[in-house]
């Protein structure tokens, strides 16, 4: 079965053919990124642009390598010092890009649903790099290619997602990703970090750690933003530390052989013991990056493939 | 001397929650008397009403008419044309425009543009503080002797208990309605949405109901208190509604309204980020719609309101989060209202006597029934014809209703203001 969407915006849209077929392309791309010469053709002639309204390093430079190690002309445009300080609308921003016709659109924005609703105004192809607490999904994606080639598989397994839940959009599309593969999903934080109605996300919640990391495969820790550590949803760093950051004594609980998991960019002392982030048996953090290349690279690629498919008519 | 009679209706009279098949005799402007079955006119002017239903027009309490400050979004002109159109006779403005109706002059400046621009009347609601700010009473006192039916600060929320139980005391001593908004103002700073599932998967910040109901229990303990005459604009959840049978219960002179949209609409019709459902206090889950259903039906909540809100295109084609709140609702109030006879079962009569008759009593107004003496201000509407919504053949100058595209059924055939039609082509036989 092929890729069915238009667009990338969020992982609630897609079949579970769909997230097969992305992993299964990117897995072929993995080899290429190791290969000495590291060219594809499969975005050559197209135009990528990357808008991101919110800071990034990471995402942002994973997105300009996947589109250039395909062939794509990529353009980076830096939204926060742009037109909307001067009081454009995002919509007149997007009619004025798609005006430059891209073939790829790569968005970040602080808002949840921004980018649906510039897909809404565009031609191109649309991919989410992360909107508000709502969905990253290329970052669910790298997750789930990097648990399948670390388990053999990317279903039946428990996954414990611990820390800050209910601003993460990360967690957000790999609770979606991962129940639509059909594994157990364990959500692990304080109670002031857990979204509302979280009981009917067909999860397990947990509000001790070691309770919560117990005989689990996978440990995928979220990164807690320095502006909510001082009182007003945890009392102070320390505490959150002792009581939520993963060290060995809790990592102890889960299966002997679970990988340790974080998006980046780690908070050390936080979140994540630094022991534990560089044991190269436990943590596949460096593969998560790795793997984000891929993914974005197969993403684009599929969606490109779409594009050609509806111009040939 | 001016005399009508409309015959051949169907009555709606939701003093007496009856249905019945007559005429209504109109002079100079009130209704004389109402003949039962079949009449055969003699003289003056005869409306044929066709079989199709007569009833009180409705008070809309609530109304923003964005005179002064954003007339672009909404003008005194539009918003009684559209009024009109939606069988709407007595639009209650709010006071929240810019600057805020804090004054006895800004009053008199919208009372007059009203009387020059509205086809229907218009009564205004001043505000409760000065700007609105929550910090030193609006002159209560003079704005009441310059028209001002009941004072309020709409959404914003008087924070200071001090602040308001004075105020309250203050308008106790001159039988001055207080209009409230319940909505504890730290839960529901920055809310989108009310939290749950829904909001959760969309990532939207959320407020709980709880905050409805906090501010309800905050408000009655200061009502008991002031013995100050009150009603709560909008209650829209299950939980407040005990609160709010137990202060009526208690003979405190509490009321309370709600809004059309959050009687036919739910959390999950904004779907993908649909910024025309962003309404304050947000859509709620469905229990809690059906909740206010009842409480409707019971009598437990007195007023349906539209809440009209003009926003123009620009401040709605924004992320959800930035997008601005509220929905017009002149023209789609009475279909809208008809969805709750079709699907909930709610009885006509009962219908009016939350959109005419309990408005205009609240407010000691003489319109809203259909007795000997009241001003003939009357609505005539097929309550089963089918139609599917255009926003763009709407009057009002802002466009921005949840209703577009949807399909309704009841349709307004006329409207008529003190014995003149103000609306509809059936105004002779």
């Amino acid at each position: 079965m092929g890729f069915s969407q238009r667009h990338l915006l969020g992982i609630e849209p897609l079949r579970p053919a769909d997230i097969d077929c992305i992993l299964d392309l990117a897995e072929r791309y993995v080899d290429l990124n190791r290969a000495a010469s590291k060219h594809g053709e499969a975005l050559a002639g197209l135009t990528q642009i990357n808008m991101f309204f919110e800071a990034s390093t990471r995402t942002q430079a994973s997105f300009e390598l996947a589109g250039k190690r395909l062939g794509a002309d990529v353009m980076n445009m830096a939204m926060q010092a742009s037109s909307l300080k001067k009081g454009e609308t995002l919509i007149d921003t997007a009619l004025t890009l798609n005006a430059m016709h891209p073939d790829l659109l790569v968005v970040r924005h602080p808002q949840s649903g921004a980018v649906d609703l510039l897909a809404q105004k565009v031609n191109c192809a649309v991919l989410n790099a992360g909107d508000g607490r709502h969905e990253h999904p290329t970052q669910a994606l790298l997750d789930a290619l990097t648990i399948r080639r670390a388990k053999g598989r990317l279903h039946r397994l428990n996954i414990a997602i611990c820390g800050d839940i209910a601003h993460s959009r990360v967690a957000r599309s790999n609770i979606l990703l991962l129940g639509k593969m059909e594994n157990r999903v364990r959500l692990v934080g304080p109670p002031t970090l857990m979204p509302a109605g979280i009981s009917e996300f067909g999860v397990e919640v947990y509000e001790d750690m070691e309770a919560g990391l117990r005989d689990v495969d996978v440990v995928m820790m979220l990164r807690l933003q320095k502006e909510r550590m001082d009182g007003g949803f945890i009392p102070s760093e320390r505490e959150y530390y002792h009581r939520f950051g993963l060290n060995s004594a809790k990592l102890a609980a889960a299966k002997a052989d679970a990988i340790v998991m974080h998006p980046g960019p780690m908070n050390r002392g936080v979140e994540i013991d630094g022991e534990i982030a560089d044991d190269i048996n436990r943590s596949v953090i460096q593969e998560q990056v790795e793997m984000g290349v891929a993914v974005r690279m197969a993403a684009m690629d599929l969606l490109a493939q779409g594009l050609r498919r509806e111009a040939m008519g | 001397m001016m005399r009508s009679v409309f015959i051949n209706a169907r009555l709606v009279d939701p003093e007496a929650g009856t249905v019945a098949r007559g005429a209504l005799e109109v002079e100079d402007g009130r209704i004389v008397r109402r003949i039962e079955g079949e009449v055969a006119p003699d003289g003056g002017e005869v409306i044929d009403c066709g079989g199709k239903c007569l009833a009180p027009g409705i008070v809309d309490l609530g109304v923003k008419v964005c005179e002064p400050g954003e007339r672009h979004k909404e003008s005194y002109r539009t918003a009684g044309l559209a009024a009109a159109a939606g069988g709407v006779t007595t639009m209650i403005t709010r006071p929240d425009t810019l600057p805020a109706i804090d004054t006895p002059e800004t009053l008199e400046f919208v009372t007059r543009r009203a009387n020059e621009e509205a086809p229907v009347r218009v009564l205004c609601m001043a505000a409760l503080t000065k700007g609105r700010e929550g910090r030193e009473m609006t002159e209560i006192g003079f704005l009441l002797d310059a028209g001002a039916v009941a004072f309020t600060d709409c959404d914003r929320v008087v924070s200071d208990t001090k602040v308001l139980s004075r105020a309250l005391t203050y308008a106790r001593s001159l039988g001055a309605l207080v209009i409230g908004h319940p909505q504890d103002p730290g839960l529901s700073a920055g809310a989108a949405a009310t939290s749950g599932k829904f909001a959760s998967l969309r990532g939207l910040p959320a407020v709980s109901p709880m905050a409805e109901r906090m501010a309800l229990d905050r408000d009655i303990a200061l009502i008991e208190m002031t013995g100050a005459r009150y009603h709560a604009d909008q209650i829209t959840t299950a939980r407040a509604l005990p609160a709010l049978a137990r202060a009526k219960a208690n003979g405190l002179d509490v009321t309370a309204g709600t809004s059309i949209h959050h009687l036919t609409l739910n959390e999950f019709d904004v779907a993908d980020y649909r910024t025309f459902f962003k309404l304050k206090p947000p859509l709620r889950a469905e229990a809690d719609r059906l909740a206010v259903v009842e409480a409707l039906r019971s009598g437990l909540i007195d007023v349906i309101s539209s809440m009209h809100t003009p926003q123009d295109e620009e401040s709605k084609r924004l992320p959800f989060e930035m997008a601005a709140s509220g929905a017009v609702g002149l023209e789609t109030l009475l279909p809208a209202a008809m969805r709750l006879h079709h699907s909930d079962g709610i009885e006509l009569p009962t219908l009016f006597r939350a959109l005419s008759l309990n408005p205009a009593r609240r407010l000691g107004l003489d319109c809203g029934h259909l007795g000997a003496g009241a001003p003939a201000d009357l609505v005539l509407f097929d309550p089963d014809a089918p139609f599917v919504l255009d926003r763009w053949t709407m009057l009002s100058k802002s466009k921005n209703t949840p209703f577009d595209g949807a399909r309704l059924q009841g349709r307004v055939l006329g409207t008529w203001v003190a014995g003149r039609a103000v609306h509809g082509e059936m105004t002779d036989a």
